[in-house]
């Protein structure tokens, strides 16, 4: 299913895709896809690898050219110039700086090429170097830099081009834990500061959802889903998208009747379940399922509890460990509980998603 | 720490456990053999080849006399030595320059587009003439490069006798036929150390990420500033390495300029001459240094030119 929630027309599109695909042989790496990116967005493609959307931001690059569709970049279709000359920079997942360059002539390589005089671009590398904040380091090698500046100075060296679009392949891949989280919200608010529109591709949907003002889900070539963070979170439309955006559970068939009344499929979160006795009243606008506790996974700030239901499946429930202790909730395994949440939550998913 | 022993001691496990514990002894007695032989059998020979040129060689007896003399390497800079110095490196730098630039192309399209069958078959026919001898490739170029060879017939054939004639009437590199002038024998030691070229470009070539040439072209740069900028640099030691081959291999060899060419001398065959008819050890030394301290020149502008800088 795809989705163009189009913003007004007013808006002009840093990037627009219009069925675009792109097949190997066989294999449809991108297929059929459309999408506008307004200017100054910071937008994300969130998928699994081989979803495709490495492979649309080498389209948007230059680096590959569609096997059908059109790209327009600004209202320009560019569909089939070669990179050098597209308004576009990308910072490289491997961050690809040349080796037998310092930091200083890395950054200041574009400028170079079009042969903006000396004096400038030692001016504007010293204005990146501030902004990624890496001052002090314009004669060191990349060899010589850590994994973290060597990822400024790629950004550095993608942005002093003043590009239309930034491109942003996984970037923060191979930054540890503590460095990406940090890393992401630089990047957010370098991005406000230059005003650029980020187009960020990445496999991790907290780093989708903590940076993106929009985000598209990508699945076998296709787009699934298009929203902001918090309609793709609360809201998923597919069976995809709900499993592949946090933990979701889904409900269908015998045990779909039992606790909605209606047959349709729906997804629930596990954090929007409480656990209660099994013998516990619920409102009217609540919904409940009955089940016993089959396991429990202590987490430290919270415990997951696996719910096995009376009507057959199971669900998953997430619980702040806001008064227990891990001999409570370690206790409660094969306790025959009742599931309550608010009817609101539930979210129905249309069957023919994209399989 | 108490470690429960091995139930089952047998020597071998001991043995690794011991070596396992000094590390520096495995590393000693793995490294001693290659070290020896580099240090005796390699560096003393080259350190035996430098004591000999600073023997005296008596003219009058014709024998070599043990007394310190730098009268070899005060002959080196006679006209004809110095002559024979100059024509070598001519040739040598000659030779490189054309192989580097016959060798680039080849070896960028191995490296970057060549795959599967094509890949193993031009590789193949690379290095498929290292298999057959030097000396039988060399005397076929002999008969190939003469003035009834195939290469004359041809261009008499194709009506380009003239521009033959006109080649060879040159002078310095001109000759009575290819086989006897210094542009036959440029051909041959082109042909001769051309896969010494083209193999370490090739491997410079393929270290080069694909992502660098995308991030060029992403910054801005033409296919050609590219090659320039950022393909050119990452493969120049590559190209350095292969001139070492090309250019020192030049430098010391005695068959090709013996067999091809108008039997001008070359420092290979000076040195046999000197070395092996007259006698005369301290000059044959003095003629094998000479190259090493051009090749030792050579890198050094080399690296002060940055061609390490990548590596």
């Amino acid at each position: 299913m795809t989705h163009a929630t189009s913003p007004p027309s007013a808006v002009l599109h840093a990037v627009r895709f219009n069925h675009v695909s792109r097949h190997f042989g066989e294999v449809k790496a991108v297929d059929a896809v459309t999408l506008d990116i307004p200017e100054g967005e910071f937008f994300s493609m969130l998928g699994p690898s081989g979803s495709g959307k490495t492979t649309c931001l080498r389209l948007i690059a230059g680096f590959d050219q569609p096997t059908s569709g059109q790209i327009y970049l600004y209202g320009k279709n560019v569909s089939s110039l070669p990179p050098y000359e597209r308004d576009v920079n990308t910072v490289f997942q491997d961050y690809a700086l040349f080796p037998h360059m310092t930091v200083e002539e890395n950054i200041a390589y574009g400028l170079m090429i079009k042969k903006v005089p000396k004096a400038e671009r030692e001016r504007r590398v010293e204005e990146m170097l501030e902004l990624v904040r890496l001052p002090g380091l314009a004669g060191r090698k990349p060899s010589q830099l850590s994994g973290g500046q060597r990822q400024r100075v790629a950004l550095a060296r993608a942005l002093i081009n003043k590009p239309g679009v930034l491109l942003l392949d996984e970037p923060l891949g191979a930054l540890d834990l503590k460095l990406r989280q940090q890393m992401q919200i630089e990047l957010k608010s370098i991005q406000q500061q230059v005003g650029i529109t980020f187009i960020f591709v990445t496999h991790d949907q907290e780093e989708a959802l903590t940076m993106s003002d929009r985000l598209a889900v990508f699945n076998r070539g296709r787009i699934e889903q298009i929203g902001t963070p918090a309609e793709i979170y609360e809201s998923p439309t597919t069976e995809f998208v709900a499993g592949f955006v946090g933990t979701s559970n889904l409900i269908r068939g015998e045990a779909a009747q039992t606790i909605t009344g209606a047959p349709g499929m729906f997804s629930i979160r596990p954090e929007k379940i409480h656990l209660r006795e099994a013998d516990a009243t619920i409102a009217a606008h609540e919904c409940a399922a009955e089940g016993r506790i089959r396991d429990v996974v202590y987490l430290g700030m919270h415990t997951r509890y696996l719910v096995e239901l009376n009507s057959g499946g199971d669900l998953t429930v997430v619980e702040q460990n806001l008064r227990t202790t891990s001999m409570d909730v370690l206790a409660a395994k094969g306790r025959r509980v009742r599931l309550v949440w608010e009817r609101a939550h539930n979210r129905p998913i249309s069957e023919n998603s994209n399989q | 720490m108490a470690l429960t022993p091995n139930p089952f001691p047998n020597p071998f496990s001991r043995l690794s456990t011991f070596f396992y514990r000094y590390p520096r002894l495995s590393l000693f007695l793995l490294l001693a053999p290659p070290l020896l032989w580099l240090g005796v059998v390699y560096l003393g020979s080259l350190f035996a080849l430098l004591a000999q040129s600073f023997f005296r060689f008596d003219d009058f007896s014709g024998q070599v006399v043990r007394e310190f003399s730098i009268g070899a390497y005060l002959q080196l800079f006679t006209a004809a030595n110095l002559d024979i110095i100059l024509r070598t490196t001519g040739m040598a730098t000659a030779v490189t320059l054309a192989a580097a630039l016959l060798a680039f192309p080849l070896a960028f399209y191995i490296a970057r587009y060549a795959t599967g069958r094509l890949r193993a078959s031009l590789y193949l026919a690379v290095i498929l003439p290292l298999w057959s001898s030097y000396l039988v490739r060399v005397y076929a170029w002999k008969l190939i490069l003469a003035k009834e060879g195939i290469v004359s017939w041809t261009l008499a054939s194709l009506g380009l006798q003239g521009a033959l004639d006109w080649v060879l009437g040159l002078p310095v590199i001109g000759g009575p036929s290819l086989s006897f002038s210094f542009i036959g024998m440029f051909f041959v030691f082109l042909y001769i150390w051309l896969p010494y070229m083209i193999l370490p470009i090739q491997a410079a070539l393929e270290r080069v990420p694909n992502s660098l040439l995308e991030a060029s072209g992403d910054l801005g740069a033409r296919p050609l500033q590219t090659f320039w900028n950022v393909t050119l640099p990452l493969a120049f030691p590559g190209v350095v390495a292969g001139s070492i081959f090309t250019f020192s291999l030049t430098l010391g060899d005695f068959i090709i300029p013996g067999t091809i060419g108008n039997s001008s001398f070359f420092i290979g065959m000076a040195v046999l001459q000197h070395q092996g008819t007259a006698g005369n050890f301290p000059l044959a030394a003095a003629l094998t240094v000479a190259p090493m301290v051009i090749m030792g020149v050579y890198l050094l502008i080399a690296r002060k030119l940055g061609a390490f800088d990548a590596l």
